[in-house]
Order: C-alpha cells, then structure tokens, then sequence
C-alpha cells in the first residue's frame, strides 16, 4: 500500500473536522477524495504529509508512519497545496531551483518528470511567480512539487477556481505522471472529475460516505433517474415539489433530475400532471445516474 | 434604454497600458433574465464586471446599468444593483442578524424595513436556529446562501454574482440556483459568472468571453446546436481551447 489510512480523527475545538476515517491507496493509483468544502479533505493532507497530528489513529504513507518517520516521508513526497505556497518574489526559475536545492537535486536531474508541464511556463521563467496568471501558478507548483521524483504526490484541490478548459489539461497531466509510476492523492468539490480517477472515497462532514471506483460507487444508486424538462424550469420545479410521489428533484443542466418513490413509477402519469398544470414542452426520459447524483443520495 | 433592458453595453474597452483587458465587448441584459457571463481564468471577466458594478472606470466606449451610466453615474449604479463574491460576502465577526442589520443600514433602509426584511429571511431560509450565531461560524454553503439574501435586501433591478457556487456542495449548490430562479421570476435581473458548465444551462442566456472578446452570445440550446456539442461544457471547450 502507498498510503494506508487506519482510524484517523481529528477535532478543531468542537468541530470534528476528520472523523474516524480509513481508507488505502495502492501504489500507482489516481486516487480522489471528493467533497464539498468543510468535509475534511484538507485536515486529512495535512496528517497525511506530517504537519499536523492526529487525535486518534494511525498513517502510513509509502511504508512510513506519519507521525515516527515524517522526516522519511518529507523527502519521498510532494505537495501541492490548495492555496498558492510558492515564493511569489522568487521568479519561475528560482523557485524551481530553490525547491530542487532543499531536497538535494538539481533541474536537470529531474527534468523529464517535468519536462512535459514546466516547457509551458519556460518562456516565462523570469517572471516572478506573484505575476503569473492563474493556470501558470498551478503548473509551476506541480513542477515545484515533483522536482524531487516524489514516490506520492499529494494534490489538494488543485482546480478549484479553474475554468474547464485548464482543468482538462491539468487532469491529462495527472493522467501522465501517473504512467510513470506517481501515486497520486487528489481531492476535488468537482464531481465530474471524480470519474477521472481510479478510485474515489466521497466524504462530508469528516465522514467518508463510500469508496469504490466510479463506475460501481454509480452502480450502488438505488432508484432510477428520469430527466424532466419544461419551458420554465422555477414553475417545474415548483410543480414537481407538489407532485406526492416525488423521492428527490435537483437541477442538472438543461434537465431537472427526478425520481420517484414508487418502484413501478410510470413518467407517463408525471407527464400528465404536468400537462394539466399548464407546462409547455414536456419531456421526460431516463437518464444515465451520475456521481454527483450518488454524493447527494448519500449525503442526504 | 429600450425594450425593457436593465443592461446595455456597447464597444466597452479597457486597457491597463498596452494589455487589452477588455476589448469592445457590446451586449445587452433584459429585466428579469438569468444572464451567465462565461469565460477562461484571464478572459477579462472580472475586470468587465467591475466596470459594470462602477467601481472601475472603462477605458472607451460606453454602457448603461440600471438606467445609469457606469463613466457618470457610479454611484448611483451601486445603490441600485447587488453584489456577492465568492470571496468577500459577509463579515465573519458579526452575527447572522448583525450582518443583515448591517447591510441594510448601508444601503439606507429604515429600522423598520429592516426588521421586516430580516424576519422575512429568517423565516424563508429557515435561519432561527443561527440567527444568532457569528457568520464565521457557519459552512460556506450557508453563507453563500445568506450573502445572497443579503445582496438582495434593497430590491435591487440587477444582482451580480462572481462565482457564488465556487466549492459549495451539491446539495447547497441546486439549493442556491432555486433561489436565483426565484429572484428571476420576481422581476430581478441576475448577471452570474460560474466555472460549472452545468450552471451555465440554467441561464437564460449566456455569453463567452475569449481573450477580452466576447465570442459567442445565445441562449444555451442555440448555443449546442451552433457548435453541434452535446452540453455546454464542449460548447465552452470549443469556444476557449482556440
């Protein structure tokens, strides 16, 4: 195991901010911590890469004990956390460098694991960090944190904040580091990019609600989902509320996600309640559950 | 301004010496209208939603928000529009109600009116429990929800919302949309950025900006069927990837 997680609970004076929490990650593994912000995600990196202390509970990360061998683990992993840490007066090249020192390498050491990410920001290299735009902060801080080969790369929320475009190059990037044998630990509020990982553990509150792989934490939902569409989607919604089988009703783009309490629901019936409360444009058809569907079940 | 438009934007530029931030972008909102304005971190969001909020002033062309001209008429676009971030809302050291009390006092609503618009938010968001409680307190998904009330309290004809959902959860997240949806039916025009696609097709209409340009403008069906993508996250990933 890379990273093996064994009871962990942390409090912040009354908040249980990690609460009895265990999970593992294999090695080579893209594994995601998915939640909202507030569930725990950050509390849990921090244990995990030694600067802060459990209450209660034991971690291990690439054979290390969090709290025995922090020293081992400081130097076998990398973290990327999820506010900006770089030296914003320091220029791109200098923290690079700075970072590749502390850990007794140098760039060229290191730099085909960067390489494919550190070749966007060279023509920038004399910029100081603090003036670089957004997408550019994010992927000198992931060269900075693997300039050492790290054997676990721990990424907290790396995309928050980041428009879609960027955020399919930054998890293409993760798709490659991990080709070359990185164990990642990412935690994302994006549930769309829960997918994207091998596995997943969804958690809220300090709880981990389930871990599996994608496809079977969807496979687990227990109802089916029909998408709903009609012209005003307030009155729908409101229209949909009123309708007494209903289970759970939440927007999901151009559709609203219905279902129902009933096992033999027919959308026929729903399609004419609508109808005789004056919708325009009715459409309802079964859909595909997705993982955000499944987070709001069991978050519930 | 005509045809019942609250916002009308022609040509507005803004340079910060040889960067063309915001480069004669021209668009107009209707009263009541879910407006999702869309864009790359960089794209020039941010700075043209401060020119239309009357805190920066454009470099050239013109536009109106409210009636009001944003070169002339700043302030009084601030007294007619609301505002929420998801980066400054409320103040953290201040109750619930110290916070409504607060903002409705700087928006110059009567002692009166006061009371009653926070008895009405209390009740309407199911708030008695925390109403007491300091904000700080509270998770984000709470926040987000009353900093929105908030920004409604004076009634304003438009409300601005910078990425309001940013990290909120799922739940909390379709919990905030009904609420803009209801704002909405009420007559309030909503002009909202968002990093989620899936927002992006509750708007009505919806704008995307590129480089300082705003490339495509429409609502979110014609925008799918102009660019032949299945939702409007491929839309946004074939309009910004170029």
């Amino acid at each position: 195991m890379s990273i093996s997680v064994k009871n962990i609970s942390k409090s912040f004076k009354t908040v249980n901010a990690v609460d009895d929490v265990s999970f593992e990650v294999k090695e080579g593994e893209l594994f995601g911590l998915i939640g909202p912000d507030g569930a725990g995600k950050t509390t849990i990196f921090r244990i995990l890469t030694t600067l802060l202390f459990a209450d209660k509970g034991t971690a291990t990360v690439a054979g290390f004990d969090v709290v025995d061998d922090f020293k081992e683990i400081r130097n076998h992993v990398g973290y990327m956390p999820g506010k900006f840490s770089l030296y914003q007066d320091l220029t791109v090249e200098e923290n690079l460098t700075f970072f590749a020192t502390i850990f007794g390498t140098t760039i060229e050491e290191n730099y085909e694991l960067i390489k494919d990410i550190y070749v966007q920001i060279e023509p920038f290299k004399n910029r100081r960090a603090g003036a670089l735009s957004g997408g550019m902060k994010q992927k000198l801080a992931l060269s900075c944190a693997l300039i050492h080969k790290p054997k676990v790369l721990f990424l907290d929320e790396p995309t928050t904040g980041v428009d879609p475009v960027s955020r399919k190059e930054f998890w293409e990037m993760l798709k490659r580091l991990q080709q070359k044998g990185i164990t990642i630990l990412v935690s994302t509020p994006y549930m769309d990019e829960a997918e994207l990982c091998d596995r997943i553990a969804l958690i809220q509150h300090g709880k981990i609600l389930q871990i599996d792989t994608p496809q079977e934490i969807i496979k687990h939902y227990p109802k089916k989902i029909y998408d709903v569409k009609a012209a005003n989607m307030y009155r729908l919604l409101e229209s949909l509320k009123s309708f007494e089988h209903h289970y759970s009703i939440y927007p999901f783009g151009e559709f609203v996600h219905y279902t129902d309490k009933r096992e033999d629901f027919n959308p026929q019936e729903l399609y004419q309640y609508l109808a005789a409360k004056n919708h325009q444009n009715i459409k309802i058809e079964i859909t595909k559950t997705t993982i955000e569907d499944t987070f709001m079940e069991l978050a519930k | 301004m005509k045809n019942n438009n609250v916002i009308e934007v022609e040509n507005l530029t803004k340079k910060f010496g040889d960067f063309i931030a915001v480069n004669a972008i021209t668009f107009e909102v209707k009263k009541g209208e879910i407006f999702g304005f869309l864009g790359a971190n960089g794209a020039g969001k941010t700075t043209a939603m401060k020119m239309l909020i009357g805190i920066s002033k454009p470099t050239s062309g013109s536009a109106k928000v409210a009636g009001f001209d944003v070169f002339t008429n700043t302030e009084d676009i601030k007294k007619n529009i609301g505002y929420m971030s998801q980066k400054f809302a409320l103040y953290d050291d201040l109750t619930v109600k110290e916070n409504i009390t607060f903002f409705g006092g700087i928006y110059g609503l009567s002692r009166a009116k006061i009371k009653e618009k926070r008895s009405e938010l209390v009740q309407e968001l199911g708030l008695g429990d925390i109403v007491n409680e300091l904000v700080g307190s509270l998770p984000l998904g709470w926040k987000q929800k009353i900093s929105f009330s908030i920004a409604l309290l004076h009634s304003p004809t438009i409300v601005f919302l910078d990425e309001p959902t940013g990290g909120v959860d799922p739940i909390t997240r379709r919990q905030f949309w009904e609420m803009i949806y209801k704002a909405s039916n009420n007559g309030t025009t909503v002009f909202v950025t968002t990093h989620y696609m899936d927002e992006a097709e509750y708007c009505d209409r919806v704008s995307i900006m590129v480089e300082g340009k705003i490339e495509a403008l429409d609502t979110p069906k014609k925008l799918k069927e102009k660019y032949k993508a299945i939702n409007m996250n491929e839309v946004f990933l074939k309009l910004a990837r170029g």
